[in-house]
């Protein structure tokens, strides 16, 4: 985990204009899951279209970063192009959509759900690096105790207890945030 | 204030699922990509043989010129240079 994981979105912008390549990296890394989640569990999108608009969302964000008005604002920003190119991508295939309402409910409650899991992630950067690495592999990554203890060369059977202490620290750094951080980090 | 208990953060930590490496690698390169292509078009700019070639036949006037730019360097070529 780096030191560039620690700085709010803004600031994070900011190394970028000025031509940081390790800022660019940790903002492709910060969003990644954002914008994968958005393209193949949202729009359900093939692992073709979602790789393009995946390429492309980033693409745009590396271009047009510098007329981002309000640094704090690259959530929402990355958000609303996110989604705008899904749209596009499922126009430009003409996929088949039976009954668009029910699916526009389910996209709602998917991205709802999604920009909450970001949230959470967001809460984990408190978190120690243990913590963060245990609780992304047990839950992320889907890996097994045995398969964490073999990488991480710790007991097996201290592992539930660990993720059960990571998760009350997370629960509590989640909770003491007075609302749902939207448009920015700090 | 929203509430969270372990079993719904555990569920949420499930929603964000790590994208394919090569993925987020494609996307870490792109200021190399783009420093390549800036390179390209700027040459093409100061040179009119240069951009003549690409005109003509894009992939064999960057082959002649040792240029071996990525698809998306490339697509992006296209799109300029296929326009003027």
């Amino acid at each position: 985990m780096s030191q560039l994981s620690a700085l709010s979105d803004a600031e994070l912008v900011q190394r970028c204009r000025a031509g940081s390549t390790d800022a660019w990296n940790e903002l492709v890394e910060r969003f990644s899951r954002y914008v994968y989640a958005v393209c193949t569990r949202g729009f359900r999108l093939s692992e073709d279209d979602a790789e393009d608009v995946f390429q492309e969302v980033f693409t745009r964000v590396f271009t047009h970063l510098d007329t981002l008005r309000n640094d704090a604002a690259l959530r929402p920003w990355i958000a609303q192009l996110t989604r705008r190119l899904c749209l596009d991508s499922i126009q430009k295939g003409g996929r088949e959509q039976a009954s668009a309402e029910p699916l526009a409910e389910d996209l709602a409650a998917d991205l709802e759900e999604i920009d909450e899991a970001f949230t959470v992630r967001e809460a984990m950067t408190s978190l120690s690096d243990a913590c963060k690495e245990i609780l992304d592999r047990f839950f992320a990554r889907d890996q097994s105790y045995r398969t964490i203890s073999e990488e991480l060369d710790i007991p097996s059977g201290t592992i539930a207890s660990r993720i059960a202490r990571c998760l009350s620290k997370l629960r509590i750094e989640l909770e003491g945030r007075s609302e749902p951080p939207d448009v920015s980090r700090k | 204030m929203a509430t969270y208990d372990d079993e719904r953060i555990g569920e949420l930590l499930r929603a964000l699922p790590p994208a394919p490496t090569g993925w987020v690698e494609a996307a870490q390169e792109l200021p190399l990509v783009r420093g390549s292509l800036d390179a390209i078009v700027a040459r093409a700019e100061a040179d009119v043989a240069f951009r003549q070639a690409l005109v003509a036949d894009l992939d064999s006037a960057l082959a002649l010129e040792g240029y071996e730019p990525d698809r998306r360097v490339l697509d992006e070529l296209k799109r300029r240079f296929s326009a003027s």
